[in-house]
């Protein structure tokens, strides 16, 4: 059963076109690791989901429902959830604070069962929850931003590079997390440059090119292909 | 280094002689009919000199003195005082704005009628710096144009009273809404636009309601503006010597006392209070509501706060109108105080002043914000004395004020919220 489809997507910045027909499929209950470069337009494949901007061409569907050209507020209240790329969580409000942004669409008591789920998942969290956040360092700071996204109770969440300027620990932690919410059942869709332990983790991968998919394969196999290594392993 | 500052020191002596001795050397008097050039006064000539050696001496000495003025800060006697604990603060604040609110209602029996008068246009101030606060301190909207929203009050109240007869009470309401409405009409299509140039989209919008004004003459009587606006009645009474409508009675004839101009002034005072109340409670209490978390959400971070499924549109059109709405508030009141409008009074400079003051105030900080309107209001007044040069020290007191304090009088200081564990 797919979670999420993109069939043959085109998307456009003004006229240039950044994804040239991107198909992927994401299986309920899996992790899938979207690899590439910078500029191989992972970033837009992410933001062409949540529809700002929308695809040009092709189709998106999410739980079997299109939603190509619903609009973002529409797409991100329907069980899906994004932490964005460089984190953005809101650092002159409280740690709290920001978990309740996070359930903005749900009621106190669902909000209070997430929050302390969250606590449970990052006890770090729990520890600062009155501390603002911008004061927190980036390592927590990327936990807050995964908290705040699983608030809203997403049956998928997608992460736009969660390793990105954390020292290799705090990393292996991150990563541990997300191997965690496989278990509770989310679907994650994870973008990454970190290919090595995105691969590892990841029931599939795809690698994506200068805005096309050019290799589609288990994580183990991606992990050692020959190609991959060289391109995205250091050799 | 040394060498390259006295040089531009030179320069810019130079250039104030240049500048200042044609302008303020020379006189033009009036002979019959002719005009005739006369050489200053040697005081003025002194003067324009004195004038270029200070200009050299702080252009050479720039650096220090302005290395003095970042010193400033520390003498402010509150720099390294630990902040307030919130509930403490959340206390002190409603009971600073309580006994403002008590003070208010008092004040109109004790003063002078000027002053009673002065204060209604600080209330009107009030209203229109706590709605534009909405826009600019909480959503974080640049509007430039906001005093087009006070017009379209103002001329709402105006036009209805001429072709309709409407009463004050009547065209309250409907001056708001249609404010409101005017709001959400303009932010539609502007406020996929940013900063600099949602700022220029407003400033346009505010010139095009009033040149529209100035030029609908039919309709508006243009630049010769709208007289008669009826004042506010209290439950058919009015306050005036004699009776304007039919059906009303007067109001020194109802309570049986001595006609005196003065009751009308307090009356339209009080009104302007207890509006203004009523904006300070709705906006703080749009504050503690998930709209206002939505507003500074989308503020901090408007790409965060979409992807948690804020919509973008529908949560910048509710800062936009609520703010608008208020605007038209006051405008109705405004209209009514005057008696008479025109387009003069809705020129750009009041959508500055009013930015002015929430900035000045804090942004977003309500307390600030009324403290600020009061100062701006009366900071010209009481420097009437020195006649032309209240401009230029009410300029001075900005610029101080921004270097002192640059993050406005009471900052805002965003109420933490916490969930209750049983409620």
């Amino acid at each position: 059963m797919s979670m999420l489809v993109l069939e043959d997507v085109h998307t456009h910045y003004g006229k240039i076109e950044a994804l040239h027909g991107v198909s992927v499929e994401v299986n309920k209950g899996e992790i899938v690791s979207l690899i590439g470069a910078n500029g191989a337009g992972k970033t837009t494949l992410l933001m062409t989901v949540c529809g700002m901007p929308q695809a040009s061409s092709g189709r998106i569907f999410l739980e079997g429902r299109d939603i190509t050209n619903e609009p973002t507020a529409q797409i991100m209240r329907s069980g899906l959830a994004i932490v964005p790329e460089g984190r953005r969580i809101f650092s002159g409000l409280t740690v709290e604070e920001n978990l309740h942004m996070g359930g903005f669409f749900n009621n106190k008591t669902e909000i209070r069962k997430s929050q302390a789920h969250v606590y449970e998942l990052f006890p770090r969290l729990k520890e600062r929850e009155h501390q603002r956040a911008g004061t927190m360092s980036g390592g927590e700071q990327q936990m807050l931003a995964i908290g705040r996204a699983l608030m809203s109770r997403p049956n998928m969440i997608i992460l736009d590079e969660p390793s990105l300027g954390l020292a290799p620990l705090i990393i292996k932690q991150i990563f541990e997390i997300i191997g965690q919410l496989r278990e509770e059942g989310i679907t994650v869709f994870l973008v990454e440059q970190n290919a090595h332990q995105a691969l590892h983790l990841a029931d599939r991968g795809y690698v994506l090119e200068t805005g096309k998919i050019r290799l589609h394969d288990t994580g183990k196999n991606l992990l050692a292909n020959p190609d991959v290594q060289n391109a995205y392993l250091g050799g | 280094m040394a060498a390259n500052n006295y040089r531009h020191a030179l320069f810019c002596a130079i250039v104030t002689l240049i500048i200042s001795f044609p302008i303020l050397g020379f006189n033009l008097e009036a002979k019959g009919v002719n005009i005739e050039l006369t050489g200053a006064k040697t005081s003025t000539i002194v003067a324009v000199i004195l004038a270029a050696v200070a200009v050299f001496v702080f252009q050479a000495y720039r650096d220090s003195f302005m290395g003095l003025l970042g010193k400033l800060p520390k003498l402010n006697p509150l720099a390294g005082r630990e902040p307030m604990e919130q509930s403490k603060r959340v206390k002190l604040e409603s009971w600073v704005l309580t006994g403002i609110v008590v003070l208010a209602l008092f004040w109109p029996f004790v003063v002078s009628r000027g002053s009673v008068d002065l204060a209604t246009l600080v209330l009107i101030y009030i209203m229109l710096a706590l709605g534009l606060n909405v826009v600019v301190g909480l959503a974080g909207l640049l509007d430039l144009g906001y005093v087009a929203f006070y017009a379209v009050g103002a001329y709402t109240f105006a036009l209805l009273s001429q072709y309709t007869g409407i009463s004050f009470w009547m065209a309250l309401p409907i001056g708001a809404l249609l404010a409101g409405l005017t709001g959400m009409i303009l932010g539609f299509p502007v406020l996929r636009l940013r900063g600099d140039y949602l700022a220029i989209v407003t400033l346009g919008f505010g010139e095009i309601i009033r040149i529209l004004l100035n030029n609908w003459t039919t309709l508006t009587g243009g630049p010769n503006g709208i007289g008669g606006i009826p004042e506010p009645t209290l439950f058919g009474m009015e306050f005036g010597r004699r009776i304007k409508e039919e059906g009303n009675t007067s109001f020194h004839e109802t309570f049986g006392i001595a006609y005196s101009g003065e009751h009308k002034v307090i009356f339209l005072y009080l009104i302007a209070l207890v509006l203004a109340v009523i904006t300070a409670l709705i906006i703080r209490r749009f504050m503690r509501m998930p709209v206002g978390r939505a507003w500074e959400a989308l503020r901090e971070d408007e790409i965060a706060a979409r992807s948690l499924g804020l919509s973008r549109t529908a949560v910048k059109l509710s800062a936009f109108t609520i703010g608008a709405f208020f605007a038209g508030f006051a405008g109705t009141v405004f209209a009514s105080k005057q008696g008479f409008i025109s387009p003069e009074s809705f020129v750009f400079l009041e959508s500055a002043i009013i930015l002015a003051i929430v900035v000045l105030g804090g942004m977003g900080s309500q307390l600030g914000v009324i403290l600020a309107a009061i100062a701006v209001t009366i900071l010209p007044e009481l420097a009437r004395e020195f006649s032309e040069y209240r401009m230029l020290i009410f300029g001075a007191a900005m610029v101080l004020m921004m270097v002192w304090r640059p993050q406005g009088l009471l900052p805002m200081r965003r109420i933490h919220i916490t969930l209750n564990k049983q409620g």
